[in-house]
C-alpha cells in the first residue's frame, strides 16, 4: 500500500478531532488538558450541537482554550464561569452551555459561583479538571493539593493543621438537589479517555433533556508543577490522587451511588 | 402603552429596564436600591416581556452573570449601590476589556466601608477614574430626577451598544428612593434571537453557526496587541467625547458666579439659584448630564464670564478636581459638600457660595497678587 492508499478517505482509522482548530497547544507535553479538549469537542461534534454550543473559558491553564476549540467561546474572570454560564443558559435556554475550569478556579476563588449554580441546578455542563496545583502562575498550592504535597506556596508539603485539607469540591456539590449527574474520571490512558468521554456525553444528553447541572471531575497530572516525566507523573497520579479522589459516578440520575 | 406614574427612582428604572425591552437584570440585595429587584421579582416581566430577573448569590456573581449575557448580545443590566459596587469592579474591568455592552446602575450610599444606607455622591472618583484595574473608562450617567432615573435605561442601552461598552448610571439615595410622577415610555419589544444575531452575530458568541467562531475575553499575551487594545477603547472614549457629551446649562447667559453639580446636587442647587436671584445674586448652573465624558469646554469658556465657581456635591471634594483642571486657573473653585448621608439645603449651599466665592477675601486678593505677579 503506497502513501497514496492509506490517505483515502475509506483507509483513514483516525483523525484529528473536527472541533479542535490547528493551532498548538500551549499546555506542557505531557499534560492531560489536551486530551480533555480533545474528548469534549469530540463529543459536541459527534452530538452534532457545535452550532449550539457556548463555551466559558477559566483564568488558569486553559485561559487560552478558545484558542483551540472551534467554538463560541466566552472567557470569564477567575472562578466566575458558572455565573457567566448562568445567565448565558438562563437568556437562551436552547443552547449547550459548558465551563470548563480548573481547581484553582472552581475550588479556590469561584467556590461560591460554582456552589450557588449547582444549587440552583442551572442546565449546565461543568467540567472540572483537578490537577492539585496552579499550573499557569507556576506551581502554587492549590485547594485541592494533597496533604504533605509540596508546591511553591507549600515548600515544606501541604500541611493540614495550617492549610485545611484538600477540598473535595465534587462530593460537596453533589449533595445538593439541583445538580442532577456527578462522575469523576481521568484521562491518562485510551480506556479512562474512554470512559470520561462516555461521561461527557451523558453530561452534554442531559443538557438537552434539561435535567439541570451536570458535573464532570477529571483528576489529572501537572508533571511541570508536580516537577515529573509525563510517565511518573501519571503513576504518581494513580498512586496517590485516586486514593484521595476516587474515580467513578457518585450521582447519577439525580440519585447518589 | 405610554403611561404617567407616581413612582420611586428605584422603582420607576426598574419598569424602563422591562419597557426598553432588556433580556434580562442580575442584581443582589443591597440598601437603598433593593427595590429595582423587589419591583422586577414582584412585575414578572419573564411572563410579559420574556426579560430573565435572577437574583445572584452575590454582586460579584451578578456582575458576572451580565458578562455572559453581554457577551451573547443580550440586553441586560444590573443594578447596586456603593459596597456592592466596589465588588463588582473586576467584572466592570472585564467588560470594558473584552468590549461588552451592558448598563450597571449605582445608587448610591455614604462611604467608605459600609459607610452609611443615606444618599451620597461619593463614588464619583470611583466611578468617572476607572475604579477597577486597567486602562479603561465607562460613560457616566447622572440622573437627577425620578423621570431621568427612567429615560436614562435606554439611552444607557444605546450608548452600551453604539459602543460596545458598559454604561454606568450614576444615581444616589435621594433619587433612587424619592417619589415623584414619571412618564413611562410603551413597550419597546424584545429582540427575538434570530433579530439579535443578524445585529450582534458579528462579534456575539451566539453558536458558531455559518460563521467562524466568536471569541470574547480580554486577554492579549502579546503587549502590541494589547496596546492595540488599548488605543481601540481610548478611540472609543474619544468618539464618546465628541458625539455624546452630554450637560445642562441653567441661567448662565448672565451668570457672574456659577455652581457646577449633577444628579440630586443639581436639583438642590437649582433652587439654591432661585435663592440667590431673589437676592439680586446673578448665579447659574451647569449640571453635567454625563460624568465622562465632562463638559470641559463649556466650563473652560464659562471660567471667562464668571468671578468664580463652586462645585456641590454630597461628598468631600471630588468633581471639585474635574471643575478645577476644566477651568485652568481662570477662576478660583471652590467645593462645597455634606457626607455621611447629610443632604445639603438650598439655604446651605447660597450661603457656601456667598462664604466661599462671592464674599471671599482670600480669593480676590489671592487672584489679585496672582494677577499682579503676571
Amino acid at each position: 500500500m503506497d502513501i497514496l492508499d492509506i490517505i483515502k478517505p475509506e483507509n483513514q482509522v483516525f483523525c484529528k478531532t473536527k472541533l479542535m482548530t490547528d493551532t498548538a497547544l500551549s499546555y506542557c507535553p505531557g499534560c492531560g488538558h489536551g486530551t480533555a479538549h480533545n474528548i469534549a469537542m469530540e463529543v459536541i461534534d459527534e452530538m452534532g450541537i457545535s452550532e449550539d454550543t457556548i463555551g466559558v473559558a477559566p483564568v488558569g491553564c486553559s485561559v487560552l482554550a478558545y484558542d483551540f476549540m472551534n467554538i463560541d467561546i466566552t472567557q470569564a474572570a477567575h472562578g466566575r464561569a458558572p455565573a457567566v454560564a448562568t445567565a448565558i443558559a438562563r437568556t437562551w435556554p436552547e443552547k449547550y452551555v459548558f465551563t470548563y475550569q480548573g481547581d484553582g478556579d472552581l475550588a479556590a476563588i469561584g467556590t461560591a459561583e460554582t456552589i450557588h449554580a449547582c444549587n440552583r441546578g442551572e442546565n449546565i455542563v461543568i467540567i472540572f479538571v483537578n490537577n492539585g496545583i496552579y499550573g499557569m502562575t507556576g506551581g502554587q498550592m492549590a485547594p485541592t493539593t494533597l496533604e504533605g504535597m509540596r508546591s511553591s506556596t507549600s515548600p515544606y508539603g501541604r500541611e493540614i493543621e495550617s492549610m485545611g485539607s484538600p477540598l473535595k469540591m465534587t462530593e460537596l456539590i453533589a449533595n445538593l438537589p439541583g445538580v442532577y449527574y456527578v462522575t469523576r474520571q481521568s484521562v491518562h490512558t485510551h480506556k479512562h479517555a474512554r470512559k470520561a468521554k462516555k461521561a461527557l456525553q451523558k453530561a452534554f444528553e442531559n443538557t438537552r433533556l434539561r435535567k439541570g447541572l451536570s458535573f464532570v471531575e477529571i483528576v489529572s497530572n501537572c508533571n511541570s508543577g508536580w516537577k515529573m516525566t509525563p510517565n511518573e507523573s501519571n503513576i504518581w497520579m494513580e498512586e496517590n490522587m485516586f486514593p484521595y479522589f476516587p474515580l467513578g459516578d457518585i450521582k447519577v440520575d439525580g440519585k447518589l451511588k | 402603552m405610554s403611561e404617567l406614574k407616581l413612582m420611586k427612582g428605584n422603582e420607576a428604572l426598574a419598569e424602563a429596564a422591562i419597557r426598553a425591552g432588556a433580556d434580562a437584570y442580575f442584581g443582589y440585595p443591597i440598601t437603598p436600591q433593593s427595590e429595582v429587584i423587589e419591583y422586577l421579582m414582584t412585575e414578572q416581566p419573564e411572563k410579559s416581556t420574556g426579560m430573565v430577573v435572577l437574583q445572584a448569590e452575590s454582586e460579584i456573581a451578578a456582575i458576572n452573570m451580565v458578562y455572559g449575557a453581554a457577551s451573547t448580545g443580550k440586553k441586560v443590566m444590573t443594578s447596586s449601590s456603593s459596597p456592592g459596587i466596589s465588588l463588582k469592579l473586576e467584572g466592570i474591568s472585564y467588560m470594558a476589556g473584552a468590549e461588552l455592552p451592558a448598563v450597571i446602575v449605582n445608587v448610591v450610599r455614604g462611604g467608605p466601608g459600609l459607610g452609611t444606607i443615606q444618599p451620597s455622591q461619593a463614588d464619583y472618583f470611583q466611578s468617572v477614574k476607572g475604579g477597577g484595574h486597567g486602562d479603561y473608562k465607562l460613560y457616566v450617567l447622572a440622573p437627577a430626577s425620578v423621570q431621568e432615573m427612567a429615560d436614562f435605561v435606554e439611552d444607557a442601552f444605546d450608548i452600551a451598544f453604539k459602543y460596545r461598552a458598559p454604561v454606568l448610571i450614576l444615581s444616589d439615595g435621594l433619587i433612587g428612593q424619592m417619589m415623584e410622577k414619571v412618564y413611562l415610555k410603551e413597550q419597546t419589544p424584545r429582540l427575538t434571537n434570530e433579530e439579535l444575531i443578524e445585529k450582534h452575530g458579528s462579534w456575539a458568541v451566539t453558536g458558531r453557526k455559518n460563521r467562524e467562531r466568536n471569541i470574547i475575553t480580554s486577554l492579549d499575551l502579546q503587549s502590541e496587541k494589547m496596546e492595540a487594545r488599548v488605543h481601540r477603547l481610548m478611540r472609543k472614549y474619544e468618539q464618546m467625547e465628541k458625539e455624546d457629551l452630554r450637560f445642562e446649562k441653567i441661567l448662565c447667559d448672565d451668570a457672574e458666579y456659577l455652581i457646577v453639580a449633577y444628579g440630586s446636587s443639581a436639583r438642590i442647587s437649582q433652587k439654591a439659584v432661585e435663592l440667590a436671584r431673589k437676592k439680586g445674586i446673578k448665579v447659574g448652573l451647569l449640571r453635567p448630564i454625563t460624568l465622562f465624558p465632562y463638559p470641559k469646554q463649556a466650563l473652560f469658556e464659562l471660567a471667562d464670564q464668571v468671578k468664580g465657581i463652586l462645585s456641590v456635591e454630597l461628598n468631600a471634594g471630588q468633581m471639585v478636581e474635574d471643575v478645577k483642571l476644566s477651568v485652568e486657573h481662570k477662576v478660583p473653585v471652590e467645593h462645597f459638600g455634606r457626607t455621611g448621608g447629610i443632604i445639603h439645603t438650598p439655604e446651605e449651599v447660597l450661603e457656601a457660595l456667598e462664604q466661599k466665592i462671592i464674599n471671599n477675601g482670600h480669593i480676590r486678593h489671592h487672584k489679585t497678587r496672582e494677577s499682579s505677579i503676571l
